[in-house]
């Protein structure tokens, strides 16, 4: 990836985990996760819908956590953990794939991660619906019952019992 | 036909589809109906009965679907051998209402011997009107694991080298000379490439229906972000930095900004009236018949624009390959890039070749914009000999590109004393923007639709399409439909509250019968009984009860109110009377080398389904797995045109011609319509062992031919619009928070005919995007101008439902297939988003009283309706509280 | 576009000192919104909190709940003390935005970034919330009501840095935090009333309703003195007195004034004419 001339630049060497391998990078204090992601790492599973932390295209996690990258600074992610979509067992994805979660595709990996990551707290069950889990991740092709059914199904699988649809 | 239908091989049970008739509602009749559902429970106790689990596949939304498509509780298959296929569904329906403790859920075609079925354990069968056959639809989406894990990639996200970021200088001003277009000076311009309206080779137009489209304005701008210069450099930092470094100096010029008045002398800018399209329909005598109508109700309702938000902005990457400019972008329509890139650069198509990438969402707002991304694109590349990238961000893709029309619907009904429609009277005003784009058609299928799903004699609707400085209008899902419908559908509540008649009764009453013709004087004689969708609905939703229930919550609470809506709608699969003839429709099924075959076609997938329907109709035809179909890239250089991906036509049409041009395929290998699976395969590797080198030579083809008995008059206005419409019936319940006037769907009932469903995920998936769509248009989507253009082109100022904002919708299909869809099926993609609206409005004036006539229903609106001072146009005031 | 990375709180406190000019980062969520085309914003200099780990945690004392000056909205909806003792925090975090920006979003960001339609600052300043600030000159603690002096502008030199946030813990006999926004989630309010009494009485704190987040003395007076209130249209004098709500991009002065009045009213029906 050509590295674009005629910026105002500081560059730092940022070193932090990519989907389990560290990286060491020069990035600027302008990019944002989203783009080290995408243009540096061509990591490109994760998209951007919006630039403004609504649609949760972007959505990785930072250790552990579910964020849209879109709104973090790239230096901010020195020496943590971060994840994005390829890091996810494509042979895990069957509910996901059964019951219409995606259409387009451009949410879907946003909503694969937050989803994923519900699968793995079903304790949040207990105070949250999964209805207002997903909300940071928007869809205009389902309607939304697609992504329900899915993760209701990938939680049913943990014995976890269903989330509310 | 019932040996054939009992032999449970599935290829024979595809086989069988041919010889069927489809099964016609109308010819049932409800004597039929209770007959079979006499004879199932006597059935019963006979020894020919085997009850089989449905077993096997067990994929949640089919079985929910199949629940609630026959309103059935645990799936359990009743088989008898004296149940024709054609029967089952039918007596599914009639049993699931009369025989309550039966379920009878999907019904497999009839078997002799327990054993028989025993031995093959457990099958499924899905019931679709007329044929048995496989398990319908069982078919995953063919991309859907590429899209989860990130694999698929979108225009974005092509790795490409050396290349620069395109960027676009955009007008201030919504009307006026150009003057001036000054660079900064702390610009260093040499480094970048600067292409303005002089670099273009061949006519300033982007061709569509009219030339009158400039791909960069030349000297004049008709509305705020019209482009006016491309910026490119290898820096996207930089572009955007420059872009603000170009002053682009209007003198401005008195602009027309509201479609609904009349333009001051000095706005007039198209013809003598700023009217862009005129268009007419008319059936009988529509003066004389509302003079002499007992009642007359008028009405006046408005619908706001929609910007589409597919979750992927707009993008194209254009690059030069010899001499041939390659153009690859987010699209519906490789073809009419093709065509708006070969006119306006002077080329033929032998140097042109438009690839469609992944498409993001499209909802029509990639109908007919993206051939202006790709001709910016294409001109940056030529001019730079670099390959351009050109994605535009969610802001400038919110305020820049095209979005639903704005319309105003006046109506003017005269009816019989007991709600029957004598006369319909309407008038459909829509703003088209600053140029012509799409406007005319989408003018054409409002009006179309306007006089909604009803047996009236006496019609007259006149349709205007408005200039504006406006940035253009252009289509999106439903293309006029929706906005008519609306406006119909609401007044049918507001004609029901006026007359005192019940709602559902008014309707019941008016929809059209078979023999019965529509506006257009178009004969409606398919067999769908208009009445049971809609009472499907009802029975669904429970609408009588939560009536019942609506009155006791709302004399109990203090601060909310509930409430149900209905609406009964139509929608015209395919392109208006001869449009699908005009497009001449052509498509290729190739035979391949190893015995697979490939499908080219240039509609493409945008999350509809399109690579899912398309292999499994190509499967289906020629007895093949899946896995041994593949759909060609939408590549112009390889496939024909096969129309665009629009007018939920897709399936329905092209669909049809895959099927005709497999049949052809087999035909070149010498074989008959008879010939499936292996030996297909077998057929097609021997023609190429026997012709060695020929490659791409070996395909079957086939071209739109117009179903038999459809005619349509263009001048007049009159005939069949459309070879097949889908019918349905929804049902909104809402919840109304009387502190903040906040509307909540808390319950969406959608039924519809859509003729065959192909795939139940698929379709139901659709129907349910549609939907939600369809409420955020009511409620919440509002889009706020500024000098005609977009004013809150951001996510956070312009809101689509979040999964949190919307209950699960409810979805069942009643099918009638439509002998001239592939499959048996009709357009399904639009329908959906028709009904939603006017059913929440109505739901909402039933839950508080008020009277909204215009969406987005925002809260600040109906605080106005419930609160403000009593509306003169506004039937009722809203009760005290 | 430079940043200046420390690595302890007093380091921090150094650069700020050295230049007033650079932005604390925290979680982001505010800043980076549309950060590519917002030119001006890589003109700046920024200082990330993020590796200020001292800041990250809430702490427990016997008199109060203490909010670092990096805890996040996810830190406070999962503790589940928070959700006992100040309901209206767990209330408030789980409708700002959805889970990716609970998750980033910092209690002090939202004060420190004064939006009048704030979703923290309402129910913190609802808990009387004190702002702990910290500098090279010292520390400094401003109770939150009295933080904000107009318009995005705050008591908060630039050489500070909110290090923490107080919330005395105490025994509440009502509290409710109502947002009314366009929809469910992700939304900016519209109007924003968090609401709370205690032994120190009634406080009543409304957003989006005027150029800073604020308590209503005149509707808390209403309360305290037990003077009937009808109807909602009783309350438009006080609301009156109280804010000033306009219209812009996402309502009218006139619906929040109506849905403030409307909200008021019905959620406090138990309480009006009755004095404490």
């Amino acid at each position: 990836m050509l590295r674009p001339a005629g910026r105002h630049m500081s560059a730092l060497s940022i070193s932090f985990n990519i989907n389990g391998s560290p990286v060491t990078l020069d990035v600027d204090p302008a990019d944002r996760l989203l783009d080290t992601l995408r243009y540096q790492l061509a990591l490109t599973g994760t998209k951007e819908g919006c630039g403004e932390g609504e649609c949760g295209a972007c959505t990785v996690y930072v250790d552990g956590l579910p964020v849209n990258s879109c709104l973090i600074p790239t230096y901010q992610v020195r020496g943590q953990r971060v994840e994005t979509v390829e890091s996810l067992d494509p042979g895990a994805l069957e509910p996901f794939e059964r019951c219409g979660a995606t259409q387009c595709g451009a949410c879907t990996p946003g909503v694969v991660m937050t989803a994923w990551w519900i699968r793995g707290h079903p304790e949040l069950l207990g105070t949250h619906s999964i209805r207002e889990l997903m909300a940071g991740n928007l869809c205009r092709c389902t309607g939304y019952d697609g992504i329900v059914d899915s993760v209701a199904e990938a939680l049913g699988e943990t014995g976890s019992g269903q989330g509310e649809p | 036909m019932l040996a054939q239908e009992r032999d449970e091989r599935h290829e024979d049970a595809r086989g069988a589809e041919a010889a069927l008739e489809p099964v016609s509602f109308a010819e049932c009749g409800l004597k039929r109906m209770q007959r079979l559902a006499r004879a199932i429970p006597e059935a019963l106790d006979g020894l020919d009965l085997v009850a089989v689990r449905l077993d096997g596949e067990h994929e949640a939304g089919a079985d929910r679907l199949a629940v609630e498509q026959h309103g059935t509780g645990a799936a359990h298959a009743v088989l008898t051998p004296d149940v024709r296929a054609g029967e089952a569904q039918l007596v599914t329906q009639e049993v699931g209402q009369e025989q309550p403790g039966l379920h009878c859920a999907l019904v497999a075609h009839a078997v002799d011997r327990a054993d028989q079925r025993r031995s093959q354990g457990p099958q499924r069968y899905a019931l679709a009107g007329s044929a048995a056959r496989r398990q319908n639809s069982s078919m995953k989406r063919r991309e859907a694991l590429a899209k989860l894990t990130g694999r698929e990639r979108y225009v974005d996200d092509l790795p490409l080298r050396d290349f620069l970021w395109g960027m676009t200088v955009r007008s201030p001003a919504p009307r006026g000379r150009v003057t001036a277009v000054r660079f900064g000076k702390d610009v260093d311009w040499s480094q970048f490439v600067v292409v303005d309206h002089r670099d273009i080779a061949g006519p300033n137009v982007v061709a569509l229906i009219e030339q009158d489209q400039p791909v960069l304005a030349a000297g004049y701008v008709r509305h705020v972000h019209e482009p006016v210069v491309l910026l490119a450099h290898p820096s996207r930092e930089a572009v955007r930095r420059a872009v603000r470094a170009v002053e682009v100096v209007i003198a401005p010029e008195s602009p027309a900004l509201d479609f609904r008045i009349a333009p001051a002398p000095d706005q007039v800018q198209h013809g003598s009236d700023n009217v862009l399209k005129h268009l007419r329909i008319v059936k009988g005598d529509v003066e004389r018949a509302l003079a002499q109508a007992p009642v007359v109700v008028s009405g006046t309702y408005e619908t706001g624009a929609q910007e589409h938000v597919y979750l992927e902005t707009q993008g194209m990457i254009a690059y030069v390959e010899g001499d041939v400019l390659v153009v690859k972008g987010s699209m519906q329509c490789p073809y009419y890039v093709l065509k708006a890139l070969q006119h306006a650069l002077a080329r033929d198509e032998t140097r042109v070749r438009v690839i469609q990438t992944p498409t993001g969402g499209g909802f029509g707002g990639k109908e007919e914009f993206p051939s202006h991304i790709a001709l910016h694109a294409a001109l940056l590349a030529l001019k730079s000999g670099r390959p351009v990238k050109l994605i535009y961000d969610r802001g400038e893709d919110m305020a820049a590109t095209t979005k639903r029309h704005p319309a105003l619907v006046r109506h003017r009904t005269g009816l019989a004393r007991d709600g029957r429609l004598v006369a319909q009277d309407i008038e459909v005003v829509i703003d088209g923007g600053a140029y012509v784009t799409l406007s005319p058609v989408v003018l054409s299928r409002a009006i179309i639709h306007a006089a909604g799903p009803y047996a009236c004699e006496h019609v007259r609707i006149t349709g205007r399409a408005m200039f504006t400085n406006a940035v253009p209008f252009g289509a999106f899902r439903g293309f006029g439909a929706p906005q008519s419908q609306f406006a119909g559908e609401r007044h049918m509540d507001v004609i029901a509250r006026t007359l005192g008649i019940d709602a559902v009764e008014l309707r019941r009453i008016n929809l059209l019968t078979d023999g019965q013709t529509t506006a257009t004087g178009q004969a409606i004689r398919d067999g769908t009984d208009r009445v049971a969708v809609m009472e499907r609905a009802l029975e669904l939703s429970s609408y009588r009860d939560k009536q019942r229930e609506h009155a006791a919550f709302n004399a109990t609470h203090t601060t909310l109110r509930r409430g149900s809506g209905l609406a009964t709608f139509y929608h015209g699969a395919g392109f208006t009377g001869g449009g699908e003839v005009a497009l001449k429709s052509r498509l290729r099924v190739a035979g391949r080398a190893d015995g697979r075959v490939e499908v080219l076609s240039a509609n493409i997938e945008m999350g509809q389904g399109t690579l899912t329907v398309f292999t499994e109709l190509a499967a289906t035809r020629l007895g093949l797995e899946p896995e041994d179909v593949t759909i060609a890239e939408a590549d112009t250089a390889r496939v024909p045109n096969s129309g665009p991906t629009v007018a939920s036509r897709t399936t329905m049409i092209v669909g049809g011609l895959i099927e005709r041009a497999a049949d052809d395929l087999r035909c070149r290998v010498g074989l008959d319509d008879t010939a499936r699976g292996e030996a297909v395969k077998q057929a097609i590797r021997r023609w190429h062992r026997d012709h060695p080198g020929a490659g791409e030579a070996l395909f079957g083809e086939a071209a739109y031919e117009k179903p038999p008995g459809i005619s349509w008059d263009d001048q007049t206005y009159q005939g069949d619009a459309y070879g097949a419409f889908a019918w349905a019936t929804y049902v909104a319940e809402v919840e109304v928070d009387l502190r903040t006037c906040a509307t909540r769907v808390i319950d969406f009932v959608a039924v519809q005919e859509v003729g065959r469903v192909l795939n139940p995920t698929l379709a139901k998936g659709q129907v349910q995007g549609g939907v939600v769509q369809g409420v955020g248009w009511a409620l919440m989507e509002e889009c706020k101008w500024r000098d005609g253009a977009m004013a809150n082109n951001q996510l956070t100022n312009y809101l689509i439902p979040t999964s949190n904002d919307v209950p699960s919708i409810r979805v069942a299909f009643l099918e009638n297939p439509y002998p001239h869809g592939a499959g048996g099926a009709k357009g399904l993609g639009e329908l959906p988003i028709d009904g939603p609206a006017p059913a929440i409005l109505n739901a909402v004036a039933r839950a508080t009283g008020a009277d909204p006539r215009a969406i987005p229903l925002t809260p600040e609106r109906l605080m106005e309706l419930i609160d403000g001072p009593a509306d003169v146009g506004a039937q009722h005031a809203a009760p005290r509280r | 576009m430079n940043v200046m990375l420390p690595g302890s709180v007093p380091e921090a406190l150094d650069m700020l000192a050295s230049d007033c000019a650079a932005v604390p980062i925290a979680g982001g969520t505010d800043l980076l919104v549309h950060w590519p085309v917002r030119v001006e914003a890589h003109e700046q200099t920024y200082l990330d909190l993020s590796r200020l780990d001292p800041l990250k945690p809430l702490r427990w004392t016997a008199d109060e709940l203490m909010l670092g000056g990096l805890t996040t909205y996810w830190d406070v909806i999962r503790d589940a003390r928070a959700g006992e003792e100040f309901p209206l925090l767990v209330h408030a975090a789980r409708q700002v935005g959805a889970i990716q920006i609970q998750a980033r979003g910092t209690w002090a960001g939202n004060v420190v970034n004064a939006s009048p339609a704030a979703d923290g600052v309402p129910v913190l300043m609802a808990y009387d919330a004190v702002v702990v600030l910290e500098s090279r000159r010292g520390r400094e603690e401003v109770p939150l009501d009295r933080f904000y002096s107009g318009y995005k502008e705050m008591k908060r030199r630039p050489d500070q840095l909110v290090v923490g946030i107080r919330l005395p813990r105490r025994r509440y006999s009502y509290q409710v935090f109502e947002k009314v926004g366009a929809r469910r989630a992700q939304a900016i309010a519209k109007v924003g009333l968090a609401i709370t009494r205690s032994g120190a009485g009634w406080r009543v704190v409304a957003a989006s309703v005027a150029p800073t987040i604020r308590r209503c003395p005149a509707v808390e007076r209403l309360l305290e003195t037990g003077t009937a209130v009808a109807s909602p249209e009783a309350l438009l004098p006080a609301i009156a007195q109280d804010v000033a709500p306009i219209d812009d991009i996402r309502s009218s002065a006139q619906y929040r004034t109506r849905v403030m009045a409307w909200v008021l009213y019905h959620d406090l029906r138990d309480f009006w004419g009755k004095r404490a």
